[in-house]
């Protein structure tokens, strides 16, 4: 018994982690709404969070180890779940009686693991190497060249639209869903459960839209 | 000699209950460690009294055939539980309630334990809260009451339409209490197939592992059965569809009295039959009758035209309309007990007014509770001039509120609106007051063997009134027989473990081997269910709601024809060892065939007509039912002596000494 | 009307099983999908067969013993009902109909279409109770006064018939519905309160160990309930828990 071991201890581990990832993703999001506004607010503010110890060396590890943390245990719990059943039905409508995101979070998820593959790829790996590797000089406006430039191929344009029409999946049934497995019921849910599906919808429809905005951009007018 | 000694112990009525408790032997908390007792069923007469034998210290074992102790059928009681609260303060006591119970029974119960159980109703409830039923309640946090058929006083506390659901789930908490604790050994589908008695006592039962088809050997110092009533001998009841006789017949058979086979309740307002394929009935809670009014077409041309579709219920005038139960009994109405209810139905069915298209149902009508309930509620609202739609709809919510998950189980089943066109109900059987004989100690005629419930012949009489079948069951599991039991086992402190190795085990074991090796070896051609569909239209049809002399007759000759026919034609599928419900249920019909031959028995020997037992010989020119105190004041209890055509009759006089017995009307 | 039905045979509990193709004729609309099975088994038997092996008990929806999945669903196409209580005019002529055994490694088959619902017996034995005697000492009714709502709110909880339609629906075979509703009851009763956290670490633990999944809040289980219980009950359990939990 205790609180590894326990199945709700496990739910309510996975709910915290993605709240905190929740929280992650809108500091993100507003940074890098900032480059559709402002390019000389974007570059202030990601030279802030490249540069600032405690961003770095404190926030930034405790991100790392909560997406790590989020990851594995969700797949330790769709192997756990699945075990729960040996034998699967012939025929099985699980679409009459839940919705396909609630279903499906180890697909959404696995597709954003991926996706954050490719998105450590592109910028964080470059990032680290830049300043602590190559030891470079620390320069307020290169960041948002860097960024639009990442934004210039189609294809990876299209991918990174399709991770983000995944993490509304992800975040429509999982964002409202923390606050169930935390007991959280009361005459506040329903208000949380608005507010949670818009940010599950609006979120990601921001990442997309920056991303679209920057490809279209920076095409021959 | 006969062993039918009630030990009811002397002083006055009210103090009885209290004196037999200081008089009897009790055994010692160490002792009660090395005694076993063994339940069968886990019901709430049965669930009740394993959790709290267990709590005393015994050693219990309990055996049910379903899956788990939760599903017997006390689980699909709906209406309430009588208890003399007087929480409302209109005049209810322990008195009245005593009294009710054997006016309703109509002066065939045995007046010491009707008394004995008023005096523990009260318990009962502060038992059930203290264990968080959660009953229905009043704004202020106090429990909340209903009225029922046949009372002046609302003494009947529920919850919603499930209050035997949650009793039941009450006595299985306290049996979970316990097998957590190790005291209860719980066999869960396990059914009992005989009872072992040794040196006169019962020790022990063989039961058949209905998973992986074991026979197995229990032994114990007192066997209780607690296995319900036998209404599904008439196929068709409102009976759970494994509820069966075995437990009862097989120890009928080993010396156990059965008493008043013949009283059996039918209930008027159940779900007609719809077709052959019909394997149940269904149950409409009495509580419908008191908005609900039940009639039929006044002329026999309407009938007919209703019958084959042609007019429509609510076409017809109310002119046109026959309110039979307002016309017979205009002091009671719609609200008489049921057997009253029920064989006015049959009557006018019988005389060709049934509005079905078989002819066999009456309608319940809500239309005039829709109208009256939507005015009130026009009222209340302040709406001015309603429109007629306009208060029929408030109407409809006020009925919903009341009734809202009956009206959905009935449209359901029947697929009609019953907001919109009149219910439809015939009568169904659904409990039996007769069952064991037992003394005041609810031991039967076997030393060490109890039978409590509506297994027991019990505290009803001839009829049972409405909410007080759980009240009974709970009575004697949680409050009589722990007390009682340990008067028998005192003698058995030093006893010690029985042994399932002894020849009787053995013995007992053999045949019920033999039997279900014929079973299965048959190669018979038609289905146990063939045998048992044929067995309750004779049981419907002559040893129903009213029965004559001739028609007993008739029915006793062909419950042994078809019996014989049972043995030589029966096709059990598959091998007795594994799961094989076919072979459950064969013998269960195989007793059901027996038990049949008894009751028509019963019901052919008491010249008289009582409660659920009407002979068509004797009636009032009214056609009311005709006592005859003179003759037959006394309980019935059969000893079986080979065959049931042999049984052999002792009588158990009733006295009433502090009742003035009257001729029940409801006029 | 006529109906193909696929339905799952299974010997004994090691045996493979499989699905098994019969033909009814016959079927009438009024006929109970339970009726309808004795119809295929009174053909099954006078030919010679063995019957089709299934749970069922009170059929009034009461007993919480039938447990069908049938055409992919627990307890069929229609909500709030058990199988017992849903009837042949829910289909039509010429369907093909899916019948299986509720599906959990906590639920083994014991043969076709029955399983082992014990471990839901033993999470209730672990503590979904209050421990109270049954001696008759206890103290009146009417001095525990509940207010209106919690007793109400206390008996949907309770109205649970223990089918386990939840489990069957449920893509991680989770029983937390099930639970949750035991522990709530109490957990909304004054009586329940000196126990409540043994109560809610113990069940939750049987629970665990019986083998059933996690819950993922997909709400599958909620909507196949015969008896509607609420997924409220889920979030009361693990804030029950949590708080349990942290008062160690």
């Amino acid at each position: 018994m205790g609180i590894v071991s326990s199945s709700i201890a496990r739910k309510v581990a996975m709910a915290l982690s993605g709240l905190f990832l929740v929280v992650f993703l809108a500091q993100h999001f507003t940074i890098n709404f900032s480059s559709v506004v402002s390019p000389d607010t974007f570059n202030e503010w990601s030279h802030f969070m490249g540069t600032n110890g405690l961003v770095q060396f404190a926030l930034q590890p405790v991100l790392i180890l909560g997406i790590i943390f989020h990851f594995v245990m969700g797949i330790i719990l769709e192997i756990k779940n699945n075990r729960a059943r040996v034998h699967s039905y012939k025929k099985y409508r699980g679409s009459a009686n839940s919705s396909w995101a609630s279903r499906n979070m180890i697909i959404s998820g696995l597709v954003i693991l991926a996706f954050l593959g490719l998105h450590f790829y592109d910028f964080w790996v470059p990032e680290i190497i830049y300043k602590y590797v190559d030891v470079n000089e620390a320069m307020e406006s290169r960041y948002y060249p860097e960024l639009v430039h990442k934004f210039e191929s189609p294809v990876r344009v299209g991918l990174y639209c399709l991770a983000f029409v995944l993490l509304i999946f992800h975040l429509w049934h999982g964002f409202a869903s923390s606050f169930q497995t935390m007991g959280w019921n009361n005459k506040y849910s329903k208000a949380i459960k608005g507010f949670t599906k818009f940010y599950a919808v609006a979120i990601p429809v921001g990442f997309i839209f920056i991303a679209l905005y920057h490809h279209f951009n920076q095409l021959p007018h | 000699m006969s062993k039918i000694e009630s030990h009811v112990p002397s002083g006055p009525l009210s103090d009885k209950w209290t004196k037999h408790k200081n008089d009897i032997n009790l055994v010692n908390p160490a002792n009660k460690r090395n005694i076993d007792v063994i339940v069968v069923g886990t019901g709430l007469a049965g669930g009740s009294a394993a959790a709290t034998l267990a709590e005393l210290g015994y050693n219990v074992k309990t055996f049910c055939y379903q899956d788990s102790p939760r599903r017997a059928h006390s689980i699909a009681a709906q209406g309430g539980i009588n208890a003399a609260k007087n929480y409302q303060g209109d005049g209810d006591s322990t008195y009245r309630l005593f009294y009710d119970t054997i006016k309703g029974g109509d002066y065939r119960s045995r007046e010491e334990n009707v008394y004995r159980l008023a005096e523990v109703s009260a318990n009962i409830i502060d038992q059930c809260v203290a264990q968080g039923v959660p009953f229905a309640r009043e704004y202020g946090g106090l429990l909340d009451n209903r009225s029922f058929g046949g009372v002046l006083v609302s003494r009947t506390f529920y919850a919603k339409g499930q209050t035997g659901q949650q009793l039941l789930l009450g006595a299985y908490a306290a049996m979970n209490r316990q097998i957590n604790r190790g005291k209860i050994q719980s066999f869960t589908r396990h059914e009992m197939l005989d009872l072992v008695i040794v040196d006169g006592k019962a020790r022990g039962i063989i039961a058949r592992n209905l998973v992986t088809g074991e026979i197995e050997r229990h032994s114990a110092h007192a066997v209780v059965i607690a296995s319900g009533g036998y209404g599904n001998v008439f196929y068709l009841s409102t009976n759970a569809m494994g509820s069966n006789v075995t437990a009862s017949w097989k120890i009928h058979k080993r010396g156990a009295y059965f008493a008043n086979p013949c009283y059996t309740q039918i209930h008027p307002t159940c779900i007609p039959v719809s077709g052959d394929h019909q394997s149940k009935l269904t149950l409409m809670s009495e509580s419908l009758r008191n908005d609900g009014r039940i009639w039929v077409p006044k002329k026999k041309e309407d009938a007919e035209a209703i019958q084959q579709g042609k007019l429509k219920p609510t076409q017809l005038k109310e002119e046109d309309r026959d309110y039979y139960l307002e016309r017979r009994y205009p002091s009671f109405g719609n609200l008489v007990p049921r057997d009253v209810a029920s064989r006015a139905a049959k009557e006018r069915c019988d005389a060709g007014f049934g509005v079905n298209k078989t002819g066999e149902a009456v309608f319940l009508d809500f239309a005039s509770a829709i109208m009256r309930y939507g005015k009130e509620a026009a009222e209340i609202q302040k709406i001015e001039n309603p429109s007629e739609d306009k208060i029929r709809e408030l109407g409809e919510k006020a009925i919903e509120n009341k009734y809202g998950n009956l009206f959905q189980m009935y449209e359901q089943i029947v697929d009609e609106n019953p907001y919109k066109t009149p219910m439809k109900i015939y009568p169904a059987v659904h409990y039996t007051m007769g069952g064991i004989w037992v003394d005041y100690n609810l031991q039967t005629t076997i030393p060490g063997c109890y039978a409590t419930g509506e297994a027991n012949f019990s505290d009803h009489g001839a009829n049972r009134l409405g909410a007080s079948a759980l009240m009974q069951g709970l009575a004697d599991g949680y409050f009589v027989l722990p007390y009682t039991i340990g008067d028998y086992l005192a003698d058995d402190i030093r006893t010690g473990a029985i042994s399932t190795e002894l020849p009787e085990f053995e013995q007992a074991e053999r045949e019920v081997r033999e039997r279900l090796q014929k079973l299965v070896n048959n190669n018979g051609t038609k289905s146990v269910d063939h045998f048992h569909k044929r067995l309750g239209k004779i049981m419907w049809n002559k040893v129903g709601m009213s029965r004559n002399a001739q028609g007993l007759q008739e029915a006793i000759a062909e419950i042994q024809e078809l019996r014989e026919e049972f043995w030589e034609n029966v096709r059990v599928p598959g091998e007795m060892d594994g799961m094989n419900q076919e072979l459950e249920k064969a013998g269960r019909v195989a007793d059901f065939l027996e038990l049949g031959e008894l009751f028509a028995k019963d019901a052919l020997h008491r010249n008289e007509s009582c409660g659920g037992h009407f002979r068509e010989e004797y009636q009032t020119e009214e056609g009311e039912a005709l006592r005859d105190d003179e003759n037959f004041m006394y309980v019935a209890a059969w000893e079986y002596k080979g065959t049931p055509s042999e049984a052999v009759l002792h009588k158990e006089e009733l006295n009433y000494e502090n009742i003035e017995v009257k001729t029940r009307s409801y006029k | 009307m006529k109906l193909t039905l696929k339905i799952w045979r299974q010997k004994n509990a090691q045996a493979k099983g499989s699905l098994e193709t019969y033909q009814v004729n016959d079927v009438d609309g009024d006929m109970s999908f339970l009726e309808m099975l004795d119809v295929l088994n009174a053909d099954l038997i006078e030919n010679g067969q063995d019957p089709v092996e299934f749970d069922h008990d009170c059929r009034e929806g009461i007993c919480g013993s039938c447990s069908l999945q049938i055409n992919g669903r627990p307890h069929g196409p229609k909500r709030h009902i058990t199988t017992c209580q849903l009837h042949m005019r829910s289909f039509n002529d010429g369907d093909t109909v899916v019948i299986e055994p509720w599906r959990a490694k906590a639920f083994p088959v014991i043969k076709d279409l029955v399983v082992d619902r014990t471990a839901f017996d033993r999470i209730q034995q672990a503590g979904g109770y209050i421990s109270v005697n049954t001696s008759g000492n206890t103290i009146d009714a009417n001095s525990i006064p509940v207010e209106k709502d919690d007793a109400d709110e206390a008996f949907n909880s309770a109205t649970c018939i223990g089918c386990g339609a939840c489990v069957a629906a449920c893509k991680n075979a989770s029983a937390m519905l099930f639970t949750s509703a035991k522990v709530s009851q109490f957990a909304l009763l004054p009586q329940g309160e000196v126990e409540a956290s043994r109560r809610v670490l113990n069940m939750v633990n049987q629970m665990d160990k019986e083998g059933f999944g996690a819950c993922s809040n997909t709400g599958a289980c909620y909507i196949e309930c015969p008896k509607d219980i609420s997924l409220e009950n889920i979030a009361r359990i693990n804030r029950e828990y949590l708080k349990a939990s942290v008062e160690g």
